[in-house]
């Protein structure tokens, strides 16, 4: 009904589609609806949908319609000593769309010492010239320091971004220190960012390779042997540690091994508020092509974290996408030449670092997942693009196909059998990690603010459409629980009369030292000593009862049981 | 061990004519003799400190005095590997010293302990050694050994280790995660640690707790104006203590060394031992009498002095059903030794920190009670059974340090160091009736079942009906081998299956991009600085092996996994690299 009113006010430069006979998939349900779109908005849902006259009518014929995906992990574009990544935002973001997914949220790395702020609006220009669908973007913090701090606090406030990410792998590079860790993770708790983090141990990293490179191992190999996933598992274990002390959300990109997964969904269990991200490549591949004779093809699959050597990764990372125990797909696609790999042909740490996956990253998961009988349709959609959009705080105007939602929806062949090869992918590199590999599953049409971009096979795609849309801080999916527990975790002194007993002398510059002395941080007042109140004797009084009585005990699932378990 | 098998049965009638006025002789008749891997009705013959005989009719000398069991349970004594009787605290020590120390030991069933020398950092490890076994020497009432704690790491830490462990007998080292700015390592630290002492045999200790974080949480607890001993454990979550056992363990598997987790105090912990032990790697795991017996819920007390007491690090956790899950692991194998962290610093001392928790002395009693809370809260639970009292109570210490089988059993040879168990016995633990100079005891009221009737140490009755006669400088330092097999076997197996070896290739001759000489960006994984390539001899460049080729057709393209590649596959760690098909 409502659009008998809008009738009145003709659009002419609008783009009108009407999708006829598809069965809609959401994350929740699939029902079976016509949908109405104008001016890149959802407008109608529905059957019988009175539309203007002269419509371009696509007909679904039973097929599924999805929201677009949202790739929420790429690199286009991205600056590597002097040279950049051979996908730009225009190439990038084709490739994305041929794969039916319709926005990316790329990675912008200022360099250490660097402002963040500046390499936030380098990364805005070259995408706002050449993204062909729209796109946001996450900030890595790769230094901390007050300024940094100014800067994230904009970024968040005026800038759009709501993701940041932090690396504890690439020593003297871009690590950070668990202190400097749990101070973004306590600021990013505060003002509604959610805190990615690339976990691997760097520095038994850097150990390992130096070990590996003794021994004379300097091919790509060496990549993964120097990398083993434990200290994936590690460093996923001690950012869990660090985001439940400071009570933020946490995000782990590029879960690449069984391990790792197996600790997010072990602190989920338990109560975390975390996000296990895996890649196309460590859901559709795996790390045994570093043995490769063909050096090259070898250095195709360096990544860090590795893939995983072990075969049965893939299946096992596709099950716990499909049980919920992680959350997202991103593909992580960082692009570099065969010349660009050969930078480190004589020691494969020069080897720069990125696989491919934009395009194949929702025919990956259909293919493992959902032929497989893991994961039905209705996930599908939640993984691919549904929890992307509520962690980045875009939901529902993304992924969601609902009146008043963008009109970015992919009609899902689900019969389509590809073939993945270098020679027909979108993207400019010579090598593709998924080579060879059948693929069933793929998009039909693929529409993007509401216009056509992909049918019959033909991208019509245009460098520059695509627009910057800013998250906000606080998504509801993340902070919901994380807010609760902030009211939760207030801790208390326990009031106490002033000690009164003797003291020892002791020596304050004896070589003895205090073992856990941080005294230099103590601002604390001294408590008003009252003698009345003292509860010291030396006869050694027992009050019961034992246990504090009446206290008020809070036991939020996960974080706090310690603290919270007093009766 | 050389004294092992020289005596049987019938071997003692040659002894006979050899008189030694001097021995202390002894038989124990009518007992249970319970080792770790059985338990038998047996006497037991003790000459010259030494088990000469185990067995029912023994053939003795006359006059030689017998002790009646009764049917009681006789148990090898009890080792407490974690005590720390001569650590100082601000220049001040601590109340129990290795005479008050050991008696207590001895009056709860233990008749031998491993105490940590702790050196500050920059100090000579020798020489604190030397000064510990001083002490120790004049004063231990029973045998003794010593863990060294590496306070630092540095190149000249190397010498030392090495001499300690090569002429001096010591074989366990402990590394610290905590205490930031004062002993704690960084993980690089730790590696290389952990590299260097597994190369000498030796089994590395670790006090796990996360201190990066244990800092930061300080000044915020003290921000908020929180200062008393509530602040310790609020300051040191049990997280932070898992999520450095975890580190530990990866650190173990990398290095593949044995790792030995001390003071295990909370479940997460313990949960995080168990699993990597399912997952094969090295690593044993010590709750000890306090996250045994009680919890952190006494940090609330109001009485500052009482709560104080409780302060040790890693903190008692406040789950009060912590106690039970440590003793079902313990029952089942996953944690392996008890250890008492006996660590006595008076109420005045305690008091250096009234003002500021982090200032509180850290440390706990336990070494008198030790064995029986394992008894009362495991054994009379029906959780454990007598056999594996005994081995966590002595034999696994025994065999983890290398002590096995002189100490932690009951067998022909063996020192005679023995207890006789009453599991009948019931005391109320307070603290005007112990050992300890402390006065409080952390066990305060609780009552315990289960306790020692005879205690034989270096074959001498040292406690008997409640009356304790030990001797101080009796007590002998118990010199220890690397290599313990408990450990070491494992490891010594995965080391011959851990050679790596890398991929054959002709040399990569495509085009190269060339990087500016002064790059605007640099490489994310740069460990340039740490890259010996150049000591190595460049492949030769072979064109007719080359197999590059731009057009993306791949020499290997038919074979999807390479075949005919040994596959080594040792449990636990490695599963990542061997699994490949």
């Amino acid at each position: 009904m409502s659009y008998q009113g809008k009738k009145n006010i003709p659009k002419i430069t609008s783009e009108r589609l009407l999708i006829k006979g598809g069965r809609i998939v959401n994350d929740d349900q699939s029902f079976y609806a016509d949908i109405y779109m104008e001016d890149g908005v959802i407008k109608q849902i529905g059957d019988n949908l009175i539309v203007p006259g002269g419509v371009k009518t696509i007909e679904a014929d039973g097929k599924m319609v999805i929201p677009g995906g949202i790739d929420i992990h790429t690199h286009l574009q991205m600056p590597f000593r002097g040279t950049s990544t051979v996908d730009d935002f225009s190439q990038g973001t084709k490739a994305a769309l041929a794969g039916g997914t319709t926005m990316i949220v790329d990675h912008v790395i200022p360099e250490p010492g660097s402002s963040l702020l500046e390499a936030f609006e380098r990364w805005r220009e070259w995408a706002d010239e050449k993204a062909c669908c729209d796109y946001a973007l996450h900030v890595d913090i790769t230094h901390w320091n007050d300024s940094v701090r100014q800067e994230v606090l904009s970024l968040i406030k005026e800038k759009g971004v709501n993701s940041f990410q932090v690396y504890m792998a690439f020593k003297d590079l871009y690590q950070l220190s668990n202190s400097e860790i749990y101070e973004i993770f306590t600021f990013l708790g505060e003002h509604g960012g959610i805190a990615q983090v690339h976990a691997e141990n760097g520095e038994i990293i850097a150990e390992e390779q130096a070990r590996m490179l003794e021994m004379g191992i300097t091919g790509p190999e060496g990549h993964v042997l120097s990398r083993p996933e434990e200290l994936e598992a590690e460093a996923v274990f001690r950012a869990v540690t660090i985001a439940s002390q400071t009570n933020c959300p946490l995000y782990v990109t590029r879960v690449m091994s069984k391990s790792a997964a197996d600790i997010i969904s072990q602190a989920r269990k338990k109560g975390n508020v975390v996000f296990g991200e895996p890649i196309t490549a460590s859901l559709g591949t795996d790390g045994t092509h570093y043995w490769s004779k063909n050096w090259a093809k070898a250095a195709s699959f360096v990544t860090s974290p590795p893939l995983s050597p072990d075969p049965t990764t893939p299946d096992y990372l596709n099950t716990l996408l499909a049980s919920g125990d992680l959350s997202v797909v991103g593909s992580a696609h960082c692009t570099f030449s065969v010349a660009q790999k050969a930078i480190g042909k004589d020691d494969f740490t020069q080897i720069p670092e990125g696989v491919n996956g934009a395009e194949e990253r929702m025919s990956v998961i259909w293919d493992k997942a959902v032929v497989t009988g893991k994961m039905d349709e209705n996930m599908f959609v939640a993984v691919t693009s549904t929890n992307a959009a509520k962690i980045l705080n875009l939901y529902p105007r993304k992924g969601r196909i609902a009146v008043g939602s963008d009109s970015d929806l992919v009609i899902w062949d689900t019969d389509a059998v590809r073939t993945i090869t270098a020679k027909t992918h979108h993207s400019a590199a010579e090598y593709n990690v998924f080579e060879g590999m059948e693929l069933r599953g793929a998009p039909m049409l693929v529409v993007c603010q509401g216009k056509i971009v992909l049918e019959d096979g033909n991208l019509h795609a245009t460098a520059g459409t695509g627009r910057f849309i800013p998250c906000s801080p606080f998504p509801d999916f993340a902070y919901k629980r994380v807010k609760a527990r902030k009211q939760m975790a207030i801790l208390k002194a326990v009031p106490r009369g002033m000690y009164d007993g003797p003291v020892s002398e002791f020596s304050p510059m004896s070589r003895g030292g205090t073992p856990s002395a941080s005294a230099r941080t103590s601002p604390t007042k001294a408590p008003v000593r009252n003698l009345h109140q003292s509860g010291f004797t030396l006869s050694g009084p027992e009050e019961a009862p034992i246990r504090a009585a009446g206290r008020r005990t809070f036991m939020p699932p996960g974080g706090r049981s310690n603290i919270t378990s007093l009766s | 061990s050389n004294h092992k098998g020289e005596m049987s049965g019938t071997g003692y009638q040659g002894k006979k004519n050899i008189p030694h006025l001097t021995n202390e002789r002894l038989v124990i008749k009518g007992g249970r003799v319970v080792n770790d891997d059985q338990s038998q009705y047996a006497d037991v013959y003790v000459e010259d400190g030494i088990i000469k005989q185990v067995g029912e009719n023994l053939i003795v000398p006359g006059g030689v005095k017998v002790i009646e069991a009764n049917g009681c349970m006789v148990i090898p004594g009890g080792i407490d590997v974690n005590t720390c009787l001569h650590k100082p605290y601000l220049g001040t020590p601590p109340v129990d010293d290795f005479y008050q120390g050991t008696k207590a030991a001895l009056a709860g069933g233990t008749t031998m302990i491993i105490d940590h020398v702790t050196p500050q950092p920059g100090e000579s490890l020798l020489e604190a050694f030397e000064k510990w076994q001083e002490v120790a020497d004049k004063k231990s009432c029973c045998d003794y050994s010593l863990h060294l704690d590496i306070p630092h790491w540095h190149e000249g830490v190397k010498e030392e280790l090495e001499q300690l462990v090569q002429e001096k007998g010591i074989n366990s080292f402990q590394v610290y995660m905590a205490y930031k700015g004062l002993f704690q390592m960084p993980d690089s630290q730790l590696y290389e640690a952990f590299s260097f002492l597994k190369e000498l045999g030796a089994v590395v200790l670790v006090h796990a707790e996360n201190g990066d974080l244990i800092a930061q949480e300080q000044s915020k607890i003290l921000g908020m104006g929180i200062t008393g001993p509530e602040g310790h454990p609020l300051s040191r979550p049990e997280e932070l203590e898992a999520e450095a056992v975890f580190r530990a363990i990866t650190l173990g598997n990398r290095v593949n060394c044995p790792v030995y987790i001390t003071k295990v105090m909370s479940k997460s912990a313990a949960d995080t031992v168990a699993t990597a032990r399912k997952k094969g790697s090295v690593v044993f795991g010590e709750p000890i009498t306090a996250s045994l017996a009680t919890d952190g819920s006494h940090y609330w007390s109001k009485n500052w002095a009482k709560a104080a007491a409780y302060v040790t690090s890693p903190p008692l956790s406040p789950d009060p059903t912590t106690p039970d899950h440590l003793h079902s692991l313990l029952s089942c194998g996953d944690l392996q030794v008890v250890g008492s962290g006996h660590c006595a610093y008076s109420t005045s001392q305690k008091a250096i920190g009234k003002d500021n928790f982090t200032l509180i002395p850290e440390g706990t009693n336990g070494v008198e009670e030790r064995m029986g809370f394992v008894w009362d809260k495991a054994v009379a639970m029906g959780k454990m059974d007598e056999n594996q009292f005994v081995a966590v109570t002595s034999t696994n210490a025994a065999k983890i340090f290398n002590l096995y089988p002189r100490k932690g059993r009951i067998a022909v040879g063996s020192d005679a160091d023995i207890v006789i168990w009453d599991p009948d016995k019931i005391k109320t633990i307070t603290a005007k009736a112990q050992q300890s100079a402390l006065e409080y005891n952390i066990f305060e009221g609780m009552e315990c079942h289960g306790g020692p009737v005879y205690v034989v140490s270096q074959g001498r009755i040292v406690f008997e009906e409640g009356n304790l006669q030990v001797q101080q400088g009796t007590g002998r330092f118990i010199s220890r081998k690397p290599f313990p097999d408990v450990a070491y076997q494992r490891i010594k197996y995965r080391n011959k299956m851990m050679c790596k070896q890398g991929v054959s290739r002709g040399m990569y001759d495509g085009p190269v991009y060339d990087v500016p000489a002064t790059p605007k960006y640099i490489t994310p994984a740069p460990s340039a600085k740490t890259s010996p390539t150049t000591h190595q001899p460049p492949p030769i460049r072979n064109l007719h092996q080359s197999n590059f080729s731009l057009s993306g057709a791949q020499i290997d393209d038919n074979i999807p996994r390479r075949s005919g590649h040994r596959i080594v596959a040792p449990p636990g760690g490695r599963s990542n690299i061997t699994s490949l098909g």
